[in-house]
């Protein structure tokens, strides 16, 4: 993303265009003509809730997977489901619970938690355009339930030029019960399931991750930051104690492609 | 059992609610920043191959920690998702893989 504010207007006045003519009837009172019609209504929510149903179903998988590994590191059901509702990002609570031993890591789960979610940054400065006509506290409201899944299908639904501001905010709310439901039921089926590797329980973490891999895998691009990573965290988890390989592979990964950015 | 599935933790409740905390800057960090500071072009690259990178940084020393039968199952996850980009069914199919090849192995 780029700060010169010339870029953002040239980017801004395509949504603006095609939303005002999709919405126009409905919000041709609103102040500020210039202003992009951008909505943030009943309708918008629950459409967002309704068009998500069917990817929260899916991604409820990745939330047992994720109640069947917190009960395995000994959080309970309620400190569970608490980071569900309260963190709401899959992968980073995913990785959270792997690094989960006595005595507790906390700087190392709190920072590599950060480092995960770190992509949201980017995704959320994507909405911008869109989003630059409503209110902070819708901005940042909706914002908190903004994972994966559901800001991808915003961007949809906002580049097809619906003005729905509310969108983000349904889409996540069905994120959100979906997930926290899922993960209680997860730590539920946990607790009776008694040892993991009967069941191939112990393969759920590597299961999920390479699923996730094959959703972020984006083409040859991906392919030298990918090794590199790899290689590092190989390497570092054979040389060094706890979790740290994890935020080194990925930091290595980062480096070596803001290096070999001009090539 | 039910007892503990209430249970809060105090220090574990206070590594949830900062682990939310720093995931809720992330989330809100970016719009905030994005008419504020220019970004690069190089950083961002770089900030666009942090996920993948450290889903592969933790997939790595696990697999390389397990065997053909993990080997085996990861590859039929992968198989799966490829083709039906269902993430349940492949989960189920992987766990169920591994087991099989656990028993067959």
């Amino acid at each position: 993303m780029v700060a010169d504010p010339e870029a953002n207007e040239k980017r801004a006045r395509e949504p603006s265009e095609a939303v005002s003519e999709a919405v126009g009837e409905r919000t041709s009172g609103e102040r500020d003509p210039k202003a992009e019609r951008m909505t943030f209504e009943w309708d918008g929510i629950r459409t967002g809730f309704v068009t998500c149903l069917p990817v929260a179903f899916g991604v409820a998988g990745y939330g047992v997977a994720f109640g069947v590994l917190a009960n395995q590191a000994g959080l309970s059901v309620a400190e569970a489901a608490l980071m569900s509702a309260t963190v709401l990002a899959g992968a980073s609570q995913i990785i959270a619970v792997e690094l989960w031993a006595e005595p507790l890591p906390v700087a190392a789960i709190v920072f590599t938690t950060f480092a995960v979610n770190l992509r949201y940054s980017l995704m959320g400065a994507a909405l911008q355009p869109w989003f630059r006509r409503l209110s902070p506290s819708r901005i940042y409201g909706s914002l908190f339930f903004m994972a994966d899944e559901n800001w991808a299908l915003t961007m949809r639904d906002l580049k097809a030029g619906s003005g729905r501001g509310a969108f983000l905010l349904g889409s996540g709310i069905a994120m959100w019960v979906f997930w926290v439901g899922a993960t209680v039921l997860g730590v539920l089926a946990g607790e009776s399931v008694g040892d993991p590797t009967q069941y191939g329980f112990d393969f759920i973490l590597a299961a999920v991750f390479v699923a996730l891999a094959a959703e972020l895998w984006e083409g040859h691009s991906t392919l030298v930051p990918w090794v590199v990573a790899l290689g590092t965290s190989v390497v570092a988890a054979d040389l060094l104690p706890g979790r740290w390989y994890i935020l080194l592979g990925g930091l290595a990964a980062a480096l070596v492609e803001v290096i070999r950015h001009d090539r | 059992m039910i007892d503990n599935a209430l249970s809060l933790d105090p220090l574990v409740v206070g590594v949830i609610l900062a682990m939310a905390a720093v995931t809720v800057l992330t989330k809100v960090g970016g719009i905030w920043v994005v008419r504020r500071i220019e970004l690069s072009d190089r950083l961002e690259a770089g900030l666009n191959v942090l996920p993948g990178a450290i889903v592969i940084a933790v997939l790595g020393p696990e697999l390389a920690a397990g065997g053909p039968a993990e080997w085996g199952a990861a590859g039929l996850v992968l198989v799966v998702m490829w083709r039906t980009e269902n993430i349940l069914l492949a989960l189920v199919a992987g766990v169920a893989a591994v087991v099989a090849f656990r028993a067959l192995i």
